[in-house]
């Protein structure tokens, strides 16, 4: 959107800074008030230029600022009033206070669980092998096949639901009637406010029972493939789990990338149509190409939610520790998180110790998928993946 | 979108090419479930779900070929898209539709008068008496100390992001408000707990501690929402005030928090909807325990998740008390939700267009 900034505020450039400014805050608020519509029909050249970003808050912090430090400059300029002008920096220490307390909490986070974590980091051998069990070797050799359930869980999860997110954002954004996208997406935010441990009741309960033949018609028909091999009767394997963590990631990463389509230029679409392009067309000539980057972050910010995910896989997986692909057979994987959920509460000691060095793993996988996707986002500045 | 929305034909240049009639693809629909059924009932007993998998395929596959033949390859590929597009959005509702209604048919079996108000002492084995008494409290009260906890620091530090950061300071509490969010919920219990156990000794445990993980989680989404609504306020409003002399810490107060009241309390209320139902960081600090413990500061508490996840662990009719205790979870999640939804449409900063 920065590079047609120029070519479409062109008949603007005349116009001084302070004009610009009051003419774009309201423009801002009321669209981003509205997030189911880009734009409105009335102003196309500033909706297109301005309004058509419904998150688009990051752009416009920088203008406002600017008219922040008017305020201050103007405030201060009525030294009279002692008293105000105290209180204004009380209140600018306190909030200030508030914003480094949370850079405080993140850093206790990751202070506290490597100070607990280091007993069983410098633990002999021998000591460690009695918490974590003699075949696991090391303390790396027990975080291993946790990291791989870990990974392969979420990255299933992520390759069931990004293609359905991208296919039901397009749904909302291009093909469903407008008063019906907005209900659409309130169904959709009504998933994600579905507790977890309501998911694991249904996955084990309801979706387990549902699989069962359609498993054991994937091994009987499949089973040359080592995938699908060796499926055993209750579904509380790794692609049960995957599967319900697919259906929780689902809202995330369809409201990312729905914010993302609706931002696409509409001159660029209009381009497509008048060149006679079909809606298929005008999909993957302007807004697929446009939506790439959105569609990557909000895929690892998926992947970030799945990798912590705890109780539909506690609930669900029938736990193992191995580096195994048979995606169908019970008692070969676990994650990380609903390892530390089932075996923290009877732990003491040194295998509280190891349980949380298994949490610092955890913490650092997501916390770098999660930078991983705030840079990506951040290389589109006019795009803000909060939420 | 009000172009695309308009009609399925594009209008234009291609107008003379042939294009199937609107109502084709309604009448293919319907003929390919004729199809899967008739295709089911010579082979098996046709159930529901094989009916609308296979007629949708069926239906692909015609319309895509019929498509092909009159209207050529683009539209062919418009339709083949379309349907994908469609047959995506059915399959989100699955899990949605299917959840809501077991743990409501399930949940419903269980309910009674009894079941909210007594809790768990004296129950043991397959006795179907005990309640969720206990739990409902635990939740209330551990998630009101959340709130207690993040509130002040989530509305004050999004003050300080739109109001006064600039420089690194505020580009790092940005970030790493991000990174926060994105903690899983069993680490911040796991921090929650080591946090509490080096100050109070290893034995402790108590509400606070749950209370305390929740306010990890829940602070940086307060803060993103309060963000996002004092980012609403349009200048001009904080511009007057300064006209009038007013001072920055008023006019934050008299003006811009109170212009975005709604929206504050509709995040705050979202927030707390999305971390009521936290079950790990629970399960590892505050515990599950018989009696209703109204003291959050010492001993065990129950939660309505790991209530449920821990009768649904004990089987038997513990599994009916997971899905009561479910089901009262979504019920107030629910609440919360359209709570929210009308606080934010009611209360909403009257803005000029």
């Amino acid at each position: 959107m920065t590079q047609l900034d120029p070519s479409l505020s062109g008949p603007q450039g005349t116009r001084t800074g302070a004009q610009e400014r009051s003419s774009f805050s309201p423009a801002v608020s009321s669209s981003a008030l509205e997030p189911g519509q880009s734009g409105q029909p009335g102003q196309s050249g500033q909706a297109g230029s301005w309004g058509g970003a419904p998150l688009g808050t990051t752009n416009q912090s920088g203008t406002q600022g600017g008219a922040n430090q008017g305020g201050v400059a103007f405030g201060s300029r009525q030294r009279g009033k002692v008293a105000s002008v105290f209180a204004a920096r009380w209140f600018e220490f306190l909030s200030t206070a508030a914003g480094i307390t949370i850079l405080v909490v993140l850093a206790a986070v990751a202070g506290f669980l490597i100070y607990e974590a280091w007993p069983a980091i410098t633990a002999a051998p021998e000591d460690l092998q009695k918490v974590i069990g003699a075949n696991a070797g090391s303390l790396l050799g027990y975080i291993g096949p946790l990291v791989f359930g870990t990974l392969l869980s979420a990255i299933i999860a992520l390759v069931v639901a990004v293609p359905l997110s991208v296919a039901i954002a397009l749904f909302i954004s291009h093909y469903s009637p407008r008063r019906l996208a907005g209900v659409i997406g309130y169904v959709i935010d009504l998933l994600a406010a579905i507790p977890s441990v309501v998911y694991g009741l249904w996955g084990a309960l309801w979706l387990a029972p549902q699989l069962d033949p359609i498993f054991t018609w994937m091994t009987n028909s499949l089973g040359f493939i080592p995938l699908f091999a060796g499926y055993q009767a209750p579904a509380k394997n790794v692609l049960t789990a995957s599967l319900v963590l697919a259906v929780m990631i689902l809202p995330i990463v369809t409201a990312v990338t729905r914010e993302i389509f609706l931002q696409t230029p509409r001159l660029h679409e209009e381009a497509a149509l008048a060149l006679g392009a079909t809606r298929w067309e005008l999909v993957r000539m302007t807004v697929l190409p446009f939506g790439r980057s959105g569609i990557v972050s909000a895929s690892m910010l998926g992947l970030g939610r799945a990798l912590g995910e705890t109780m539909a896989v506690l609930m669900i997986l029938s736990p193992g520790t191995m580096y195994s692909f048979f995606l169908l057979k019970p008692g070969q994987h676990q994650t990380i998180a609903a390892n530390i959920a089932a075996k923290f509460p009877e732990s003491s000691g040194l295998s509280v110790s190891a349980l949380i060095a298994t949490g610092l793993a955890l913490f650092i996988i997501t916390l770098l998928v999660n930078m991983g996707a705030r840079w990506i986002v951040s290389r589109r500045a006019e795009f803000n993946g909060a939420n | 979108m009000a172009i695309l929305t308009a009609g399925g034909e594009t209008p234009g240049v291609l107008a003379s090419a042939p294009r199937l009639p609107k109502w084709m693809p309604w009448v293919f629909l319907v003929g390919s479930f004729v199809v899967s059924f008739l295709v089911l009932l010579a082979f098996s007993h046709p159930n529901v779900a094989g009916v609308v998998v296979l007629g949708v395929l069926i239906y692909a596959v015609a319309i895509t070929i019929t498509s092909q033949r009159v209207e050529g390859s683009r539209y062919a590929a418009d339709r083949f898209a379309t349907t994908l597009v469609v047959v995506a959005f059915g399959i989100a509702l699955i899990p949605l539709v299917s959840l809501l209604w077991t743990v409501i048919a399930r949940g419903l079996k269980v309910m009674s008068f009894d079941f909210l108000n007594t809790n768990m002492v004296g129950v043991f084995g397959q006795m179907t008496e005990g309640g969720i008494f206990h739990a409902i409290w635990g939740t209330i009260l551990i998630t009101a100390a959340a709130t207690v906890i993040s509130v002040p620091i989530g509305i004050l530090t999004a003050v300080y992001l739109v109001e006064y950061g600039r420089g690194a300071l505020a580009r790092g509490v940005t970030f790493f408000v991000d990174v926060m969010t994105g903690i899983p919920s069993i680490v911040a219990g796991l921090f929650a707990f080591t946090l509490f156990t080096l100050v109070f000794g290893p034995a402790y445990r108590a509400g606070i501690m749950g209370a305390a993980a929740l306010a990890v989680l829940m602070t940086p989404v307060v803060i993103r929402s309060v963000e996002e609504m004092l980012r609403l306020v349009p200048n001009e409003l904080r511009e007057a005030s300064y006209a009038l002399g007013v001072s920055k810490a008023r006019t934050i107060f008299k003006v811009v928090l109170r212009t975005a009241v709604g929206g504050i309390v509709t995040g705050v209320m979202l927030a707390i909807a999305r971390v009521i139902g936290e079950t790990a960081p629970l399960l590892l600090t505050v515990g599950i325990v018989n009696e209703t413990n109204w003291n959050l500061f010492e001993g065990r508490m129950t939660t309505l998740p790991v209530f449920a996840y821990r009768q649904y662990a004990q089987g038997g009719v513990g599994v009916d008390r997971a899905w009561g205790a479910a089901l009262v979870l979504i019920v107030i999640v629910m609440v919360l939700n359209l709570l929210a939804r009308l606080v934010s449409k009611y209360f909403a900063p009257k803005l000029e267009r």
